[in-house]
């Protein structure tokens, strides 16, 4: 939605609050509001809430929410300290015994409508949208109940109706956004009887607070809970005692909440595109190892089966060489041994021919 | 073609069966009051404490467990590992029923059910990891499904089918291990947008890689424990192959598992150091991160290490139980144990026993449906009229 500057001195009218300065000079200015520079918020200061549960019963009567189990003037409610429920949209918690602190402090819970919502970043039906106006909304709709909104929370906003069987949702503070696109303030802050809310554009607010800071030197510590936390929420907190006393985390760090799965988010494209490649490159080593060792295998085999051959041939050769060999040299004996015999014959009648001459014949 | 007859025997009341009837029985029960009475009634979810054991335990460990199916059919069928080939039907056939059984339960975990296909159909919320879990564990669970149809095909007789399917085996496999590393590192991711949740000895940017890689321990060690169950209890249903190969196949897992426990403990120390969460160690969540690291990760390494050498099938399987045991610790530590560590205790969550009740009753189901599969249809040995594939 866009913001009218009619509507918007409206609300401001009907905030109290005299800021209808700035116009649109700081339009440029995107990070003190996220990707929506005229996106609102609100600036809750612990100096000035009293405890009253007005804002309570406001919010259970505008976003019409059950009847509280205890009645909201009851303000015996507060020695316990409470969180939002299913029922509850908001609560204040009341704080004592704080070092530096007068009196007990009161610190008014609700969705912080964080620039970038962790909420709206871990949801896998997109069921939560950031508007324009800065109001975190939740879609039931399409909600399938996994719930990794509320793990993914820092704030520990999200509940859930888990006594429902069949038509849970997950409830939470909406910023009052139906009432903001018909140009109402957020019930609560229009019931703060001591102006401890106070509503506006987030670049506003962020200024009245330091204004309020310089104001009144000691009174507030220099730190607007929410300008960075977790990358910057719509509403903010300032407060005169540090904000872990009063139950806020101070550890949260001021990275936003998308940042913190993109690196996880940003493998799943290499995975998907260079686990095929590497897996079938893999399978493909494998497969050519297999198939060389096969043909080294084969290749090895013929080369036995060669060289088993040549040797047996070298060897049936020798064995025949051999074998002419002792052919020839068994006719030689034998036929030394015809012409010995035959020499000795010719002794008895010496004038036979010599030895070795043609015509010697092997005696029959 | 022709069907196999399923002759139903009479229910004999043998110890196991009485147990399951009785755990089917109460979950059946459970289960009807979950779905008309909510979550209230049968859980102690808060909204401090949106998830309980049936994403902890169901989920998280149950897809850390059924990592057997892309492990061993990977081993065998990439990684050129033949001699392991009678494992990969039983390891799929468990990875199908554990991922189906964790969707199962997701069903009675999510406030509507009907509408799970919703991230698909009717609005992508592609910046959330839950997104990228659902999406891959969806198409596994797929995947896992047509890889086990050979065995049922063979069952049934249908040839062709089965050939047709058996022709996908590559790229099955393959598209496996790519939805595998996805999710099973994604389920560590979940945890990444909560770094104020999660103590900072299990929070790391590395959580998503811790996940993935102690998976692959989680699928190993698996296959062992399953391999030595069912020598247990079907050994008349395994075939010569299969017995002859299982001793090995233990071995050589027990090795690879002793690896990968090895340089898993390198990264959880890296861990450490980079979170420079040193100074977290002398305290109470201090000491049970090293009961994890040293008493479930560096001596399951030190002992798979020991049984493969000494090639001793005792201390491999009784190191394959502890290693899945550290496993199981480690998911709950980051879902339940170590999350919302900053919670006064009296806002810590502890399970209600209708919670401990549908989770014993899906395991239940799924030793069941195992069961019936092991004794039907060609798992622990090779149908003789196929080829092996």
């Amino acid at each position: 939605m866009s913001i009218s500057r009619r509507r918007f001195l409206g609300w401001m009218g009907a905030a109290g609050a005299g800021l209808a300065a700035g116009g649109r000079a700081h339009a440029a200015a995107l990070p003190p509001s996220g990707g929506h520079p005229d996106a609102l918020g609100v600036l809750f200061d612990v100096t000035r809430c009293i405890g009253c549960r007005k804002c309570e019963e406001a919010c259970n009567r505008v976003n019409e929410l059950p009847p509280p189990e205890r009645p909201f003037q009851d303000l015996g409610v507060l020695q316990k300290t409470r969180r939002t429920d299913a029922r509850t949209y908001t609560v204040v918690n009341r704080y004592e015994g704080i070092p530096g602190a007068k009196g007990p402090l009161y610190r008014k819970i609700q969705c912080n409508h964080c620039l970038e919502p962790a909420c709206a970043s871990a949801c896998f039906v997109r069921a939560f949208t950031k508007n324009p106006d800065g109001a975190v909304t939740y879609d039931e709709s399409v909600c399938v109940g996994c719930r990794y909104c509320m793990i993914a929370c820092p704030f520990e906003i999200p509940t859930y109706e888990y006594d429902k069987a069949l038509t849970p949702r997950v409830m939470k503070c909406t910023f009052c956004h139906p009432r903001l696109v018909q140009g109402l303030l957020p019930g609560c802050v229009e019931a703060c009887p001591s102006e401890a809310l106070t509503f506006g554009r987030r670049r506003d607010l962020l200024r009245i607070a330091r204004e309020r800071m310089a104001q009144f030197p000691g009174r507030y510590l220099d730190h607007i809970y929410g300008e960075f936390e977790m990358g910057g929420t719509a509403w903010m907190t300032i407060s005169g005692v540090p904000f872990a006393a009063i139950g806020m985390r101070e550890d949260l760090g001021t990275t936003p909440a998308p940042e913190l799965t993109k690196g996880a988010l940003g493998v799943v494209p290499v995975v998907a595109a260079m686990w095929p490649v590497l897996l079938t490159g893999i399978y493909a080593i494998n497969r050519r190892r297999d198939r060389i060792a096969r043909e080294e295998r084969e290749a090895a085999v013929a080369a036995a089966v060669a060289r088993a051959e040549a040797e047996a041939k070298k060897k049936l050769a020798e064995a025949l060489a051999k074998a002419e060999k002792d052919k020839k040299a068994a006719i030689e004996r034998e036929v030394k041994k015809a012409l010995e015999e035959a020499a000795r014959a010719r002794g008895e009648a010496p004038a036979g021919p010599a030895p070795g001459t043609p015509g010697a014949t092997k005696p029959a | 073609m022709q069907f196999p007859k399923v002759t139903l025997e009479r229910p004999r009341w043998t110890p196991f069966n009485i147990v399951a009837a009785i755990v089917v029985v109460v979950g059946l029960g459970i289960t009807v009051l979950r779905f008309t009475k909510g979550l209230a009634a049968t859980t102690n979810l808060s909204d401090y404490n949106p998830w309980g054991i049936w994403i902890g335990f169901d989920l998280l460990v149950g897809v850390a467990l059924a990592a057997g199916g892309y492990v061993t059919s990977a081993a065998c069928y990439l990684f050129g590992l033949k001699r392991f080939h009678t494992a990969v039907r039983p390891a799929i056939l468990t990875g199908f029923l554990g991922y189906a059984l964790v969707v199962l339960a997701l069903h009675y975990d999510v406030g509507r059910p009907w509408r799970l296909p919703y991230p698909f159909i009717v609005q992508q919320g592609t910046t959330s990891l839950l997104f990228e879990v659902a999406a891959c564990v969806a198409l596994y669970l797929t995947v896992l499904f047509i890889e086990w149809t050979p065995a049922a095909l063979e069952w049934l007789g249908l040839k062709r089918a089965r050939n047709l399917v058996v022709r996908l085996t590559l790229v099955l496999t393959i598209f496996g291990v790519v939805l595998s590393t996805l999710h099973q590192s994604s389920l560590g991711a979940l945890f990444l947008i909560a770094p104020s949740k999660l103590h900072p000895l299990w929070y790391s940017p590395y959580l998503a890689l811790f996940f993935f890689v102690s998976s692959i321990v989680a699928g190993l060690s698996m296959v062992i424990v399953e391999g030595a169950l069912a020598h247990r209890y079907f050994h008349h249903k395994m075939d010569e192959a299969h017995r002859r190969e299982a001793d090995g196949v233990a071995l050589g897992f027990a090795k690879a598992a002793s690896w990968v426990l090895a340089g898993y403990f390198v990264l959880k120390v890296v861990g450490v150091a980079q979170a420079d969460a040193w100074h977290h160690l002398a305290s109470g969540y201090g000491a049970w991160f090293l009961v994890e690291v040293i008493g479930f990760v560096m001596l399951p390494c030190f002992f798979f290490a020991i049984g493969a050498r000494e090639k001793n099938l005792r201390i491999v399987r009784f190191t394959a139980a502890w290693a899945v045991l550290g496993i199981v610790i480690n998911r709950f530590n980051v879902g339940l144990i170590a999350f919302n560590y900053h919670l006064p205790s009296s806002e810590r969550y502890f399970p209600h026993w209708m919670e401990i009740g549908i989770s014993l009753f899906i395991v239940t189901i799924g030793v069941l449906a195992y069961k019936f599969i092991v004794s039907h249809m060609p798992i622990l040995y090779a149908h003789p009229d196929y080829e092996p594939h």
